[in-house]
This record gives structure tokens, C-alpha cells and sequence, in this order.
């Protein structure tokens, strides 16, 4: 049962012929993945509109089918059939470009994440890495975008998205670099390997460590940042700048964008719970019998609720605080976190190094928390005009 | 693998065309972004992974991004209405060939060329970084703290003066 995926494209090669089989197993596997990711994102879709809905106490989509599930069915086609208007100053080529260029990096970015036991799609000894080098071509994409529709808001878009992605890269990559340092790895087959094991009755996971907890925190506010979710989403922001750098584009190049954008949020949760939640390991062991790709699946779902839940309940950032947040709070305790996880190494297994290492991620937290707040000299708020 | 090269080569040298002969500047600095990633793929091809991913990262993540903001905050993105060949490309031309000539000439004639090739070494990322954390471990700190000066300093010139007011 564990293993059905692998055995079934197994028997799927091997009717072709011998020279081909590594071309048609390549095949398998992005069709696999593109097939499973894109339902994913249409069933996110509508459940993050009825889940968005019922926090702001309404119902969400209800009409298309039982409760309004086949909703993405009904986007999906008016998406297809939509004009597809590009503005007369518009450079051409490079508009066309922009939402292909940010569609194939983030699905190539899901190819390195563990899934299961034995189901990864690309096993490379640099997997981190190229998960981090596609995630960078996005970037390019935000930018071509941007500019090519010759839009003054679209380029404020594009602009605010690169300052944004660009800060929010490096506490996003040195907070990985952690895991990697303790795991000894770049692999993320063997990432997840080191999580293997369960100690009285918990998992080896590296979230369930002081540094682990303090940079899978990190990871994914920086993750909701990087795909410009909210409440990191001025790059959109509706109330400014109408829909930042796609503001220009309909039809079905829109839904590309939305694709990439949540398969991009897909991506990096995966890559979160490979480095921290301990891949498609089951939490306790007795549930081991379980399927490993359901625990991955399962994990995704919630870190989506996550995303969701945040979304409905947090206002937008504005843009100073967005960047004093990147560099003045999350770069300095991603430095020293990486600094913990090395002490946490060098001390060996024990007491003394959960209390070492958790004064290490508490301290600073508090100490920046109170300065930074107080350096904003927050009072009583004053009201001049409403009296 | 022939095939692939040439395809790689093709790729990367037609990025570097459009860069010098595009005459608006971001299609420019857009195609040098297809030339850096021929690169990158040339050295994937090679079996050389932290390079060329490490050429992605930097190259395409940082770089271009940075041309790219560079080219907008300094001027207009129009692109001229006159020819961008200088007057004197003849010469140029001549220039570089009389350069290339040179350059291929000597790599012909050189020993190493007809030296029977060794074979590839066995690499991976790990050793890569045993090596810098070991034996060249001195350089890469002195590395470290030149481009932290380098940003400290950037950071400095970019600040506001706040006794200028």
C-alpha cells in the first residue's frame, strides 16, 4: 500500500521499450506531478473561499454543484473562454513570457520534495539547492510582468514584490541552512532520513527542537512572504495599486499567474515540511502502517489551513514595516539561530543543551521584541481631529 | 551529448548577442539572463552541480534583478530612437578578431590541448565543502569579512544624515 505509487509506474514502464524506459519514467512523474498539484490548487481554491468566507461570516461559493465544490470547474472554463486582452504599449514577447516563466520554475521546484517513502521525483545530491536556484527565476517573472505592461501600478507592483521577495529570501535560506548544518545534507531524501526514529513517543522531527521551532517559525513567515501571501501581499495591494505587476493580464494568463502563485505556496510548505516536520514521516509510531504520501499530503493540507487562517485574520503590513521586519527582527534571529543550531550540535545529547539552546532562541526573541518595540515609541494613541 | 552542447552553446551565445545589439535596454539585460542560464546549463551538463546552481541563485536571483533596477532607477526605459552600432563597428569587429585569432592560435598550439585528458574526478557537493571548512577555510574568512565591510559600507552611504537637517 506504502509503496502502490512506485510499483504502479514501475508496471507502467515496463511497457515501453528498454531505451526509452528513462524517458517515459521522467514523463510519469511530472505528469504525476503536474496532474496532483493542479487538483490540489482547484480544490485550495474553493476552500480557501469558503473557509475565507465563513470567517468574514458569510457562506463562500454555494452554487456550482454539492455545496460548491465544482466552483474551479466554472473558473476554470470562464478563464479559458475570457478575452485575452494585452494592452496596445504592451511588449509583446516579454508579456507573453512572464506568466510561463513563473509557471515552469515552481512546478520544477516541487520535482526535489520527498512525498512519501521512495516517492521523489528527482533524488540529487544538491536538492536544497536547486529548490532554492528555481525559486529565484520567479523573481524575473514578478519583474517581466511588471514592466511589460507599461503600467504605472503594475511596475509599483513588481517593484514592491522584488524589495519584498529579495528581503524575505535571506532569513528564508539561512534558516534552512540550519537544518542542513544538523542533517549534514543537501539531499532532501536524506534530510528527511535524519528525521527518522521516534523517542519516547515523539518523533525526531527538528521542529521539536529550540532551534528547529525558532526557524520553522522563520521559514514560514518568510515562505508566506516569498509567495506573497497575506499578510505579506501589498505586491497586490487592491486598495493602492489595484493588482500590482498582473494588473494587466486576463483571461487564461491571470490563471497562470494564480496557478504559479499557489503551487509556488505549495512548494514551499512541501520544502518546509521536508526541512522540519520531518518529511512523510507519521508523528507517533504506532500510526507507521499509515501510507507515507498521506502523512505528506495531510501535513500540506494543514500548513494550507495555516495559510488560510493567517490570510483571514491578519490586516496588510505596510511597506517600512515589511522591510524593518526582514531586516531588523527576522534577519538577526535567523544569524542566531544558526549559531544555536551549531551549539546545539556541539553539546551532544543531554539537559544542558535544551536549556542552553532554548535561553539561545528565547533571549534574543525578547531582547529584539522589546527593543524594537519601544523604538517605535508606541504610547497613548492621540487623537487631533476626532474628538 | 554533442547534440546537447551545441544546443546549450547556441543558447547561451545568442543571450549574449541580444544583449549587446537589443536596443532597449531591459530586452538587454533580459537577454543576458538567457545567456547566464545557457551557462548555468553548460555546467549542469558537466556534472557540476553547485556551480550551476549556484549560477542560477546568484546570476539570475541577484544579478540580473540588479541590472535590472539599476537600468529603471538611473533611465527611462524608452529605447533610443538612433542606431546603437557605433560608428567605428568595422574596427571593432576587426579588433576582436585579431583578439580571438590570437587567443585560439595559442590554445591550439598549447601542450595541454593534446595532453590526453584525465579522467573526471569522483565530486559531490560534500567534499566541496569539507574543503572550504578545512583546508581553505583561512580565505573564505577573509572572504566573509570583506563583502560584510563592502555591506556595511553600502548600508553607510545609503543613509540618511541625520545632523544634515
Amino acid at each position: 500500500m506504502d509503496q502502490l505509487p512506485i510499483t504502479f509506474k514501475h508496471w507502467l514502464v515496463e511497457f515501453a521499450p528498454a531505451e526509452y524506459q528513462p524517458l517515459v519514467s521522467a514523463i510519469i512523474s511530472t505528469a504525476a506531478i503536474i496532474g496532483v498539484f493542479a487538483s490540489l490548487f482547484a480544490l485550495t481554491t474553493v476552500l480557501e473561499r469558503k473557509g475565507l468566507g465563513r470567517i468574514q461570516n458569510r457562506y463562500g461559493p454555494n452554487r456550482v454543484g454539492p455545496f460548491g465544490f465544482f466552483q474551479p470547474i466554472a473558473d476554470g472554463v470562464k478563464a479559458l473562454i475570457k478575452e485575452d486582452i494585452v494592452p496596445r504599449a504592451a511588449d509583446n514577447l516579454v508579456h507573453f513570457m512572464a506568466p510561463l516563466v513563473l509557471v515552469a520554475p515552481v512546478f520544477l521546484a516541487l520535482a526535489v520534495i520527498p512525498m512519501g517513502r521512495n516517492l521523489v521525483a528527482l533524488d540529487m545530491g544538491g536538492g536544497v539547492l536547486f529548490f532554492f536556484a528555481v525559486g529565484a527565476a520567479t523573481e524575473l517573472s514578478v519583474f517581466m510582468a511588471g514592466w511589460s505592461s507599461r503600467n504605472k501600478y503594475s511596475l509599483l507592483g513588481a517593484m514592491r514584490a522584488i524589495a519584498q521577495m529579495i528581503s524575505y529570501e535571506v532569513p528564508l535560506i539561512i534558516s534552512s541552512v540550519s537544518v542542513i548544518m544538523i542533517a549534514g545534507s543537501l539531499s532532501t531524501v536524506r534530510i528527511v532520513e535524519a528525521q527518522a526514529g521516534y523517542d519516547g513517543g515523539l518523533p525526531h522531527w527538528f521542529v521539536l527542537t529550540p532551534w528547529g521551532l525558532a526557524g520553522f517559525f522563520l521559514f514560514m513567515i518568510a515562505a508566506a512572504a516569498e509567495s506573497n501571501r497575506s499578510p505579506f501581499d501589498l505586491p497586490e495591494g487592491e486598495s493602492e495599486i489595484i493588482a500590482g505587476y498582473y494588473i494587466e493580464y486576463s483571461g487564461f494568463k491571470f490563471a497562470l499567474f494564480f496557478l504559479g502563485e499557489y503551487i509556488g505556496m505549495f512548494a514551499v510548505s512541501g520544502m518546509a515540511i521536508t526541512l522540519f516536520l520531518g518529511g512523510w514521516h507519521a508523528p507517533f509510531e504506532f500510526l507507521t502502517w499509515v501510507p507515507s504520501y498521506i502523512w505528506f499530503f495531510g501535513k500540506l493540507l494543514t500548513l494550507i489551513a495555516v495559510f488560510i487562517w493567517v490570510r483571514g485574520t491578519l490586516p496588510r503590513l505596510r511597506m517600512d514595516q515589511l522591510m524593518n521586519f526582514a531586516w531588523k527582527f527576522m534577519l538577526p534571529m535567523a544569524l542566531i539561530n544558526l549559531l544555536t543550531a551549531g551549539i546545539w550540535h556541539l553539546l551532544g545529547p543531554g539537559f544542558s543543551r535544551w536549556l542552553i539552546c532554548s535561553i539561545l532562541v528565547l533571549g534574543p526573541y525578547w531582547i529584539l521584541g522589546r527593543a524594537l518595540f519601544q523604538a517605535k515609541n508606541v504610547g497613548k494613541r492621540i487623537y487631533q481631529y476626532a474628538e | 551529448m554533442l547534440a546537447r552542447f551545441i544546443i546549450l552553446a547556441l543558447v547561451t551565445v545568442i543571450g549574449a548577442i541580444g544583449a549587446l545589439s537589443l536596443r532597449n535596454l531591459i530586452h538587454c539585460a533580459l537577454s543576458v539572463t538567457v545567456a547566464f542560464a545557457g551557462l548555468a546549463a553548460l555546467y549542469l551538463q558537466l556534472d557540476s552541480q553547485f556551480v550551476g546552481f549556484a549560477q542560477i541563485l546568484v546570476y539570475i536571483g541577484a544579478v540580473a534583478i540588479l541590472i535590472v533596477f539599476a537600468v529603471l532607477l538611473t533611465r527611462g526605459s524608452e529605447a533610443p530612437e538612433q542606431s546603437i552600432l557605433s560608428s567605428s563597428w568595422l574596427k571593432g569587429i576587426a579588433v576582436a578578431l585579431a583578439v580571438f585569432g590570437v587567443l585560439a592560435g595559442t590554445i591550439v598550439r598549447s601542450s595541454l590541448t593534446h595532453a590526453s585528458l584525465p579522467t573526471a574526478p569522483e565530486f559531490s557537493i560534500r567534499q566541496l565543502g569539507e574543503q572550504l571548512m578545512t583546508k581553505d577555510l583561512l580565505p573564505l574568512e577573509v572572504i566573509g569579512l570583506l563583502l560584510t565591510a563592502a555591506l556595511i559600507g553600502a548600508v553607510i552611504i545609503a543613509m540618511h544624515d541625520k545632523e544634515a537637517k
